[in-house]
């Protein structure tokens, strides 16, 4: 599993794109669902009326828009390059511009899809437009209820309304704003798509070479990006094992003691005791255990591990009767 | 090294990824306990408002400090800021840097339940039915009640069952307007906090910079540095346990040596392998051979346990108080009683110990 999981991994990593247009497609999957589970509520009051439907229409793409763009990785990796100094390496605008756009067509399909789901579905367009339909076209206007035109007109998109119980003026009205509603949903889905098309069949044509260019240099911001974080994670990891390495052994409190071997030391230790005297790091006594979690609450060691990462290291040196030198690790 | 760095990118986008699921598992709780929740507006013009409005901010801020205990980072937010200064200088900038990444994960879920409350409307209902116009839901323009009936009437709207002022007032009517009301305010809440979240994340870049990835580099810092320091105390508890016990069985079982004599032959007659696993069997008994041995070992683990000071091993009795005690030393050198002979090449091996005195 580990293996499959490490594929899945350089895959990613491989191609930021992939991931970018991933999230995209959920996001425009949630707007679908989002929109679904809205309850739509037309105030069929006239004032009301078309600012609830425009409103409706128009804001959730905005907000979704707002989402697609904080959601999406170039977004961050387009403005750290806008924003930066130049320092040792030149700024390309084509790139800059690359990412820009990329972001944007990625950002925008949320919003769409939310307008077009809107619009084939045609509630919002019945309770915008109910009241500029003319009600000469459609037999069965309720003219008994004491209200006027254009309150009666606001009062179609509502279904439970008494007014419309025995009459199928509402339903035709209805139908009639839809068709319309409908009608423009499908235009604009169909210029979306030849202007995609166009744009797709003719951008070879142009610059095709600067084009795989830039796009290039754009994926490997992306990826030194990443790189950059990841090697701070790395470092950070080991800064602090010897950080608090050497703050354990700042805590011994042994003698010092030369000693030329004698016999009656082991001359040779086994593996597992290297390993439980690396482990003790010194630490031998409760009161020094003590002492070094009370230290290590109140005063902090200072971030600083260059004797312990320059730390001199057992070598061994052969020497003659005469004192030459005969073999030396240093 | 490869391993290593997946391993690594996979802690790393793992913990984030971990904070990030919390937070995504608590929005849909967020979402699935509305839909679950039984909404019983009182209908009484009294409690009407304290009910709608209490049902819309008290879970919001039940979740956001749920979202706070959940939160690992808590903790080490709290014990970064109380610490004494000691060799190391506290940056106020960390500890801003981590809790606004605390809160921000934290009012996720709050901002679902408000907005699910606001987009459904009930609330607002109940709240706000009594303050509703009602000659301009009228269905008669005389209606004859009193200032308290009206009152009693109109807290009754979002209750489908019991209202009785069908002939006063049209209720679907009313209660399409306040949902309506209700679901703009919906609306403008999300498009406020999408609004403020893409400003401080899409525009952020273009100011300190610099200073943000320094702050997030030792923020990390502080945190792996506490687990690293958590994983040698529990290395070093490891090691000090198994010293000390060691040293208890050799402790007794030299007194058990001196009391009854050695009993150990000399092995040196038997084959290398054979001596070898011999010799590791024995060595893992530890110098106890016999059953009253053993049970004086067990018994004493419970009346007399030994200190919690562990002996410098392989150093000669006389030396030994000199190396565990008070005394400080510097540079002696201790010539040992036995020469070695002088015509062949001499080894010279320092064992060398370092302190701070």
């Amino acid at each position: 599993i580990m293996d499959r999981l490490k594929l899945v991994l350089q895959y990613f990593q491989s191609n930021s794109e992939s991931i970018s247009n991933g999230i995209c497609v959920i996001l425009a999957l949630i707007s679908v669902k989002l929109y679904t589970s809205f309850d739509f509520n037309c105030p069929c009051i006239p004032q009301y009326n078309k600012l609830y439907a425009l409103g409706v229409m128009f804001v959730p793409p905005v907000i979704l828009f707002l989402l697609g763009v904080m959601i999406n990785r170039h977004t961050g990796v387009m403005m750290e390059e806008w924003a930066r100094p130049p320092g040792k390496r030149t700024k390309n605008p084509a790139v800059i511009k690359y990412l820009f756009s990329a972001m944007m067509q990625r950002a925008l399909l949320a919003p769409m899809v939310w307008i077009l789901v809107t619009l084939l579905d045609g509630k919002c367009f019945i309770c915008a437009f109910s009241m500029s339909v003319d009600p000469k076209h459609f037999t069965g206007l309720p003219n008994n209820t004491g209200l006027d035109l254009v309150k009666i007109m606001a009062k179609v998109p509502c279904k439970e309304d008494i007014i419309f119980r025995n009459t199928t003026f509402r339903k035709a009205v209805t139908r009639y704003v839809r068709c319309y509603s409908q009608a423009i949903g499908w235009s604009i889905l169909l210029l979306l798509i030849l202007v995609g098309a166009v744009a797709r069949v003719i951008k070879p044509c142009f610059n095709h070479a600067i084009f795989l260019q830039t796009r290039y240099w754009s994926n490997y911001l992306d990826i030194e990006q990443k790189l950059f974080d990841e090697t701070c994670v790395l470092h950070a990891r080991e800064f602090a094992r010897k950080c608090v390495v050497q703050f354990f052994e700042g805590m011994q409190d042994d003698a010092v003691l030369r000693l030329p071997l004698s016999h009656t030391l082991p001359s040779r230790k086994t593996q597992d005791e290297y390993e439980e005297e690396e482990r003790l790091h010194g630490i031998t006594r409760k009161e020094q255990v003590d002492h070094l979690l009370q230290t290590w609450y109140q005063c902090r060691p200072e971030l600083d591990v260059t004797k312990i990462a320059h730390r001199p290291t057992l070598c061994i040196t052969w020497e003659d009767y005469k004192g030459r030198t005969i073999y030396s690790d240093v | 090294m490869d391993k290593f760095r997946m391993m690594f990118q996979f802690l790393q986008s793992n913990q984030e990824s971990f904070m990030n699921g919390i937070c995504g598992i608590m929005a849909l709780a967020s979402a699935q306990l509305y839909a679950s929740f039984e909404f019983n507006c009182p209908c009484m013009p009294e409690y009407n408002y304290t009910y709608g409005i209490g049902v819309l901010v008290i879970p919001a801020f039940w979740f956001f400090l749920l979202g706070f205990v959940l939160n690992n980072n808590v903790s080490m937010l709290v014990e970064e800021w109380r610490r004494p200064t000691g060799q190391r200088g506290k940056d106020p900038t960390i500890l801003r840097y981590m809790f606004i990444s605390i809160s921000q994960r934290s009012l996720i879920a709050p901002a679902v339940w408000i907005s699910v409350t606001l987009m459904d409307g009930e609330s607002f209902v109940c709240a706000y039915s009594v303050d509703l116009d009602v000659y301009q839901f009228g269905n008669a323009t005389e209606h004859g009640l009193s200032e308290e009936e009206l009152m009693r009437m109109l807290a009754k709207i979002p209750c489908k069952l019991i209202f009785d002022g069908q002939h006063i007032i049209s209720r679907e009517a009313a209660t399409r307007y306040i949902q309506c009301v209700s679901q703009a305010f919906g609306w403008l809440f999300l498009l406020l906090i999408t609004v403020i979240a893409f400003l401080i994340r899409a525009i952020r870049p273009c100011f300190t910079q610099a200073a943000f990835l320094k702050t997030k580099y030792w923020s990390h810092y502080v945190d792996i540095e506490r687990k690293m320091f958590d994983e040698t105390c529990t290395e070093h508890a490891k090691g000090f346990a198994k010293v000390c016990i060691q040293q208890y069985f050799e402790s007794i079982s030299g007194e058990m040596r001196s009391f009854h004599g050695h009993l150990r032959g000399d092995d040196s007659d038997d084959d290398d392998d054979d001596d070898e696993k011999h010799n590791n069997d024995e060595d893992k008994l530890l110098g106890i051979w016999a059953q009253d041995d053993m049970d004086k070992v067990l018994w004493n683990w419970h009346t007399c346990k030994p200190p919690l000071s562990l002996r410098k091993d392989g150093v000669s009795d006389d030396s030994n108080s000199f190396v565990n005690g008070n005394v400080s030393m510097n540079q002696h050198t201790f010539v040992n009683g036995d020469g070695y002979p002088s015509n062949t090449i001499q080894k010279k091996e320092w064992a060398v110990y370092y302190s701070k005195v």
